[in-house]
């Protein structure tokens, strides 16, 4: 099932490494901002409403 | 129904809540085939050996490392000519996609390029322009978080996103006349596009509208984050009064 | 006096009294310069092959320099506001303003730069193009100068921002005034090199006051 990737092995296997981190990063980043913007606006919202 | 309706930022929330998950799911789905058909099912290039498989990331990203900012530079423009918020407002959240979308580029090229070139940095046309479009990122970033007034912000930076397209793209090619200047047949040549099998291509194709839909789906999660974030400072200002 | 002649004339007037820091750039111009040798050995053949980049880079940075005090002063106390509802277009003010901040801290730059290319061991048929293209090249970074001053004006602290979003812009400028220098050096052909930096020179006269007066009038809105 593992491909033989030869003598560049680690070359390879760093460069995804550093995509999906980096992609990760970014996203798990951005997800975590929109919820906690999202959990503030909602309590604003309602104690403005309630 | 015209594209101006999702300026109200109303209806543009309702209508890209309804869509990040389909486009959340299919960018993953699509990564993900795209990388693994990529990685293990691929062969490897006569030239190359297995390196060629760093193409099924380096170059989805540096695609997007660039549309990423000519996307910026259109936001910016329908805002100084139209003063759409929701406009601005996405501008604003590209701008970090955009740059980590570059920093991976470069990276992935350098990884590739130590075995490939014998070097991880080579001051090569192609090279030197992606450094050059990472430092346009860095300073429009920087010049939202300098600017306290959210208009004014979006106005400067999106000014800074006009001179800023003119000069990255003077600077690519002025650049092309320095390295061939001063260093003559510097022949490392990055056009693997042209000569690509179609054994490589497919995934490739995959792979890169797999991060297209991630750009897409960052994109509207971002701007749905600013969007939030202005209304809460709304909010807080109205509570202080 | 015209409107024009009397603007130049207080901006040169200004530049030129304690404060205005006209000098302080060349100071830095040259300490830049005298520093380099230090750093990379004195090695003459070596000297002479890094000696056109060293002085284009470091005008560039004594340029930047000086640029937050371009639109700083006249902001904090009103002057801008007072010149902006003058008969004179902004784009006309942001012109002279930059032409005359080209006058006290680019000109300067221009005269001493031979000088120091002595001490770099700058071959003898690139003195010539070095004055002709840093004469050519230096309004351009002044002009592009005025797009930074203006975006980062009302920003405490604003001159690293200024720098980051200004040195990036500084490129095409450097690439070709550096290599009409470095093209006369080694005897080849300084003038493709130079009529490019000419182009860039003339596109950015032209372009930039349109640009940092729109951004001086979305900070004074």
């Amino acid at each position: 099932m593992w491909p033989e990737l030869g003598k560049y092995g680690a070359t390879v296997i760093n460069a995804y490494i550093v995509t999906i981190v980096a992609t990760g990063l970014l996203t798990w980043l951005s997800l975590r901002s929109a919820r906690k913007s999202k959990e503030t606006l909602e309590k604003l919202e309602a104690r403005r409403n309630g | 129904m015209s594209i101006w309706e999702f300026a109200n930022p109303v209806r543009f929330m309702r209508f890209s809540g309804k869509l990040l998950p389909y486009f959340s799911v299919s960018a993953a789905l699509l990564i993900v085939t795209g990388l693994i058909w990529g990685f293990f099912f691929t062969p490897e290039a006569d030239q190359f050996g297995s390196t060629v498989k760093i193409i099924y990331i380096h170059v989805p990203t540096a695609m997007l490392a660039i549309n990423a900012w000519v996307m910026m530079f259109v936001a910016s423009l329908i805002w100084l000519i139209r003063r759409h918020h929701v406009s601005a407002l996405a501008a604003k959240a590209a701008a970090p996609i955009g740059a980590v979308m570059t920093v991976v580029a470069i990276l992935t090229g350098a990884i590739w390029g130590q075995p490939m070139w014998g070097t991880y940095w080579a001051w090569d046309p192609r090279l030197t322009s992606f450094l050059v479009l990472f430092i346009f990122y860095l300073g429009y970033m920087a010049l939202w978080t300098a600017i306290e007034e959210e208009d004014k912000a979006a106005d400067l930076t999106s000014v800074l996103a006009m001179v800023g397209t003119v000069f990255a793209v003077l600077s690519r090619y002025a650049v092309n006349f320095w390295n061939q200047g001063l260093h003559q047949g510097a022949s490392l040549s990055l056009d693997k596009e042209e000569h690509v099998a179609d054994v490589y291509y497919l995934p490739l194709l995959v792979a890169i509208g797999g991060f297209v839909l991630l750009f897409i789906a960052l994109l509207l999660l971002r701007t749905r984050t600013e969007i939030r974030n202005r209304r809460i400072r709304a909010l807080q200002a109205r509570e202080a009064r | 006096m015209s409107p024009t002649l009397a603007l130049l004339a207080r901006e040169l007037r200004l530049s030129l009294r304690s404060g205005g820091g006209a000098g302080l750039g060349l100071a830095f111009f040259l300490i830049v310069v005298l520093l380099v040798p230090f750093g990379v050995g004195p090695v003459p053949s070596l000297l002479a092959q890094i000696a056109p980049g060293t002085l284009w880079v470091a005008a560039l940075l004594a340029t930047l320099l000086s640029l937050d005090r371009l639109f700083q002063a006249d902001f904090e106390d009103g002057t801008l506001d007072i010149l902006t509802l003058s008969p004179m277009p902004l784009e006309g003010l942001v012109a002279i303003k930059a032409f005359a901040h080209w006058l006290t801290t680019g000109l300067p730059l221009i005269v001493a730069a031979p000088v120091l290319a002595l001490t770099l061991n700058l071959p003898d048929p690139a003195f010539f193009w070095l004055v002709t293209s840093l004469a050519a090249g230096t309004p351009a970074l002044n002009f592009l100068g005025a797009i930074g001053a203006s975006l980062t004006v009302g920003i405490r602290r604003g001159g690293l921002l200024l720098s980051l979003l200004v040195l990036p812009l500084y490129i095409p400028t450097l690439i070709f005034g550096a290599s009409a220098v470095s093209a006369a050096a080694d005897g080849a052909d300084p003038m493709p090199a130079f009529l490019l930096l000419a182009g860039i020179t003339l596109f950015t006269l032209a372009l930039t006051p349109f640009a940092a007066a729109a951004a001086l009038r979305m900070h004074m809105r």
